[in-house]
């Protein structure tokens, strides 16, 4: 039996991210309008409600929010990757994103500045963020 | 307008199945079964049915019950999409309708077969309550609410010197409680080595912090307060209501403060609506899909400040005859997950006096919570 996995499903609205991710680039969406820059993509900014949309280059730095090891399998294509570190980063353009933390060495804790890596999934199919502590001595 | 809904409605029927883990029924029937008990115990014909408010995520519409039970004049239909706290929230919505006077008797009706039936996968990646992480987080294999409130739980431990034996004593207490009860899934004893030893699921979460995979169906009527004291069963008048929902709804890692729920927004409204206290509950079913979202609600309803919910958890008794009595029927942990529709039927059983071995001495005031879709909160206050 062939097995299920779980693809990303992008709309007009998110496209550019994932473009992003595979050409190894963080894109985020900043308004048009006020500047204001935004995490997930949606379309209208939450700021001043316009719809006006650029996309912008992220630093890829941020520091550790929270994160969670997974070890129970919930579905079977993920299977293979457990104990998987899912992080949540609070990224220096004061949004946050998720990854898979991949350094074994890293002991978290908030705050570590981490930085965000990219890692194709799925045969290639798409590009994940991953993340390592940033250990250039920054913040 | 803060009292606006209250005491304008009662629930005055309840009704559960057997609940199981290898049901043969299907979800419809267990709905449609519990329903009917719901009904009966009301002292109504199922034709005096003229609102429903079917589970939004659900197999049935308001069509099946109109089929059904030859509904003769459906007036008033509705869906509370809020996932774990769409039955609190139906509440609020029925007891709006009959104070409007848009129907008398509402019928709130939860039934599946979450054990037996469909698991997670592509589809619930499709549903729209869970477009946004859907999209951004499932696909990196984090999909399953274990792993995605976690993260919450990780926070609050971080920022707040919160710990799992702490988790453990919420366990613990509500399975004693489940042992107590007929209709509960889990009866063995659990100590809090036992929760302390179990396997890790999303860390920091145990496979004993997480509620249990069941099947059955729960339901309850809601009918306007005047017609309430003449009808079969001993009413549970409800005082205050409120429903909230979390700042980032959908998704739980863009949230500013990813330790506080919609609870927090709910709860004062509930509190003002019915004009009591915290002092004033003496019963409280709080939703339990895990250990760490009690402890949360416990803050944001207010019993204690937030980051204080580690210690209060610590130095408060919560069994059925302590300080704070916890849900006394087992749970979503113990008992079975029938949505949290469970908890409101132990609520009033509390209220009419009729709990069975852990029946609340004197229980006058309750509270019943509901929690889901990724942090919406909603809080019921009851009287006998």
């Amino acid at each position: 039996m062939e097995m299920e996995r779980l693809y990303p499903l992008p709309n007009p609205d998110s496209q550019p991210y994932w473009d992003g991710l595979r050409e190894r680039r963080l894109m985020l969406q900043q308004c048009g309008e006020c500047g204001t820059i935004r995490h997930y993509p949606r379309p209208v900014c939450d700021h001043c409600f316009s719809m006006e949309v650029e996309w912008v280059e992220a630093s890829r730095r941020g520091t550790v929010h929270s994160w969670s090891e997974s070890h129970h399998p919930f579905h079977p294509s993920f299977k293979a990757d457990l104990p998987t570190m899912f992080v949540t980063v609070d990224l220096e353009e004061d949004v946050r994103l998720v990854g898979i933390l991949r350094d074994p060495e890293a002991t978290l804790r908030v705050g570590l500045p981490v930085e965000v890596r990219f890692e194709d999934a799925a045969d290639g199919a798409f590009s994940i963020p991953i993340l390592v502590a940033d250990r250039s001595g920054g913040s | 307008m803060a009292n606006g809904l209250f005491e304008k409605g009662a629930i005055t029927g309840i009704g559960e199945t057997a609940y199981t883990r290898g049901s043969v029924k299907s979800d419809i029937a267990l709905q449609m079964e519990a329903s009917l008990k719901a009904i009966a115990d009301a002292g109504l014909k199922p034709t005096d049915i003229d609102g429903v408010i079917p589970y939004a995520a659900g197999a049935a519409v308001a069509e099946d019950f109109i089929t059904n039970f030859k509904l003769p004049d459906l007036r008033f239909s509705a869906t509370t999409p809020l996932g774990g706290a769409s039955c609190v929230a139906a509440i609020q919505a029925a007891v709006s309708a009959v104070a409007a006077g848009l129907a008398n008797h509402v019928l709130i009706p939860i039934g599946r077969n979450g054990y037996s039936g469909a698991r997670i996968g592509s589809r619930v990646q499709q549903m729209p309550q869970f477009r946004v992480v859907g999209e951004y987080e499932m696909p990196l294999g984090t999909l399953a609410p274990a792993q995605l409130y976690a993260h919450m739980a990780r926070r609050h431990m971080e920022m707040y010197g919160t710990k799992s034996e702490q988790f453990g004593k919420i366990a613990t207490t509500v399975r004693n409680h489940a042992a107590m009860n007929d209709n509960a899934l889990r009866q063995e004893a659990m100590t809090l080595e036992d929760h302390q030893a179990s396997r890790m699921i999303a860390d920091p979460l145990r496979l004993f912090d997480c509620s249990l995979e069941s099947d059955g169906g729960a339901a309850v009527i809601v009918s306007a307060s005047e017609r309430a004291k003449d009808m079969a069963s001993k009413p549970a008048y409800i005082m205050g209501v409120g429903e909230g929902h979390p700042d980032s709804p959908s998704t739980i890692t863009q949230r500013d403060d990813m330790t506080t729920l919609g609870t927090a927004k709910a709860a004062p409204r509930a509190f003002e609506m019915a004009g009591i206290t915290h002092k004033d509950i003496d019963v409280a079913e709080i939703y339990d899909c895990f250990t760490y979202i009690v402890l949360c609600q416990l803050e944001d309803l207010g019993f204690c400040a937030k980051g204080e919910g580690g210690d209060f958890v610590a130095s408060t008794n919560f069994a059925f005859d302590g300080d704070l009595p916890l849900n006394t029927h087992g749970g979503l942990l113990s008992q079975a997950h029938i949505v949290g529709m469970n908890h409101v039927v132990e609520l009033v059983k509390q209220l009419r006096g009729t709990a069975g071995s852990a029946q609340v001495k004197d229980a006058e005031i309750g509270l019943v919570t509901g929690y889901g879709d990724m942090g919406d909160g909603t809080v019921a206050i009851m009287r006998a």
